[in-house]
């Protein structure tokens, strides 16, 4: 199993909505806290699994805006796990997942430096380094309805532009949705090979655009009568 | 990146303890003339091995969950980070025996086996720098780390630092040093050379914002902007990795480093060795050369930029 996330750039509003529903899941699961600094001072801050970013891309008139939300990549090649000196940091063989164990960490935050994505977070209180765990206490539990053993952000998202599945079931969720838009991976330049894809927002219908004060004869006339008028 | 200063202590004394070891046990596996005495052996000894246990020990003051540093040594297999530690815990049993044998003057009898153990030493010395060298050049994160340059520079500072430690004890105890001076000279160069190579490899960026965002954009010559990173205040991302210097504060500690760290040595030595005899000069040297590899250090961290900067808003790294 590859167990993984597709997430729909064209859907997506960058409304946060996954970023707090997994932060209110994941606070009181197995990898919780996830810990608040000056909750309510001037500078809050805290940690989180999963963080939305805006970009604008094109230029004017061609310009459009695009929410990235991005967590775990759960990279096939995942150099956090290489790094980690403690072996506390371990990708499940069964379905992919990259996990921390809390017992081994020793909060060096090297794994975080080996991660182009942002996915890895120290709990500056607990001193332990803390991660998307794709909902791991979620997906497997069996007291779950059947079509709720998602992960909390999939669960939430009001525009449904997140997907989970198994990428190597054909059948999949995010295996259809992969297929169907050329599911791509993020900066794969650096050859992490990350399990989770993004659908890229699809080109617009071109709009056909008009000068307003195209200049002819008449608007000329009508511009110097203003001038004279304002005189 | 954020430059810890547990870090940049650790990395600069270890380095500099285990270039003096391995320029000492080089001396002991082929003299180049000189043969110390025990007292100089053992003294240079001790220097060098509190210098890379004071490093050893502030590398663990920034670990957040230091209760379980015993088990950085396990994944010795994938982590450069576990082999520095593994083969470092592994170097005190072996210089204790190097120095256990030294002092029961096994060598006399042993001749052969004590230079096979010189030549161990010296090996796993340098071996150890390279291991640190490569905790950071590893990472494809970080490209102003992710080069050769970052291990060779490592060894060479090191043994930069430890030889004019070692030039400064064979000075102090009046040994016949025209030889040695010549090559520490030599050496210097080689390691400004060696440093200034690397910020010449490293002066153009990477990777672009292009590249990170590359499934927002269809064509490749799209143009992509920040427009909100999300968070209003700062977090551990922008903590660790958003550290930002002025480029001309930047300039100014690289030429304090190259300067002060390399030049100015150079011509202490010079002028130690060849115009005005003073032990004075000479450890000005030695503590105008730790302070510019500090500097040097702080650079190397305040300098790396990681790729994460990208979906913050660098447009390259």
């Amino acid at each position: 199993m590859r167990l993984g996330l597709v997430v729909d750039l064209d859907k997506c509003v960058g409304c946060n909505a996954c970023a707090i529903a997994c932060k209110q899941w994941n606070t009181s699961g197995t990898s919780g806290s996830l810990t608040d600094y000056r909750p309510y001072g001037p500078d809050p801050s805290g940690v989180f699994f999963n963080r939305i970013r805006h970009y604008e891309t094109g230029s004017y008139p061609e310009s459009k805006t695009v929410h990235f939300p991005m967590s775990c990549m759960h990279c096939e090649e995942a150099a956090c796990v290489t790094v980690c000196p403690t072996g506390a940091s371990y990708k499940r063989e069964e379905d992919g997942i990259v996990l921390v164990d809390p017992e081994k960490c020793m909060g060096c935050n090297y794994c975080a430096w080996a991660c182009p994505y942002g996915a890895r977070e120290l709990d500056r209180e607990e001193g332990i380094m803390k991660k998307c765990t794709l909902c791991v206490d979620r997906i497997y539990d069996e007291n779950l309805p059947k079509d709720e053993r998602k992960p909390a952000c999939v669960m939430t998202c009001p525009t449904t532009a997140r997907y989970f599945g198994d990428f190597d079931d054909p059948f999949s969720d995010v295996s259809i949705a992969s297929k169907k838009r050329e599911g791509q991976e993020l900066f794969s330049e650096l050859g992490y090979k990350p399990v989770n894809q993004y659908l890229s927002p699809r080109n617009k219908v071109e709009i056909n655009q008009h000068e307003v004060n195209e200049p002819n004869l008449v608007r000329k006339v009508k511009d110097w009568v203003n001038k004279v008028v304002e005189l | 990146m954020h430059p810890a200063f547990s870090v940049i202590f650790f990395t600069v004394t270890s380095g500099a303890g285990y270039g003096l070891i391995s320029l000492l046990s080089l001396f002991q596996f082929s003299h180049y003339g000189i043969f110390l005495d025990k007292s100089t052996f053992f003294i240079t000894a001790a220097i060098a091995i509190s210098l890379f246990t004071m490093g050893l020990i502030s590398s663990t003051f920034h670990l957040a969950n230091p209760k379980n540093a015993w088990r950085a040594f396990m994944r010795f297999r994938t982590s450069w980070l576990a082999r520095e530690g593994l083969l470092a815990i592994l170097f005190y049993p072996l210089i204790f025996l190097y120095l256990y044998l030294t002092y029961i003057d096994f060598q006399i009898e042993n001749f052969i086996l004590m230079q096979f153990l010189s030549f161990i030493i010296f090996t796993f010395a340098v071996v150890i720098i390279y291991c640190t060298g490569m905790i950071y050049a590893c990472l494809k994160t970080i490209p102003q780390w992710n080069t050769f340059w970052t291990p060779i520079n490592y060894i060479s500072i090191g043994i930069f630092l430890g030889g004019l430690i070692f030039f400064f004890i064979l000075d102090l105890y009046n040994y016949e040093v025209s030889l040695y001076k010549s090559y520490l000279l030599l050496f210097i160069v080689l390691a400004f050379v060696l440093k200034a190579l690397y910020y010449f490899s490293i002066r153009t960026p990477r990777h672009n914002i292009g590249q990170a965002t590359n499934a927002a954009i269809k064509l490749k010559d799209t143009k992509v902007r920040l427009l909100d990173v999300g968070h209003t205040g700062g977090t551990f991302l922008t903590d660790e990795f958003g550290y930002k210097v002025a480029e001309k504060k930047l300039f100014r500690v690289k030429l304090f480093s190259m300067i002060g760290g390399f030049l100015i040595p150079f011509l202490l030595i010079y002028i130690h060795s060849f115009i005005y005899e003073s032990l004075v000069i000479c450890f000005m040297a030695i503590f105008l050369a730790f302070l510019g590899m500090v500097a040097e250090r702080w650079l190397f961290f305040a300098q790396a930029k990681h790729v994460v900067n990208l979906y913050h808003g660098s447009q390259q790294v």
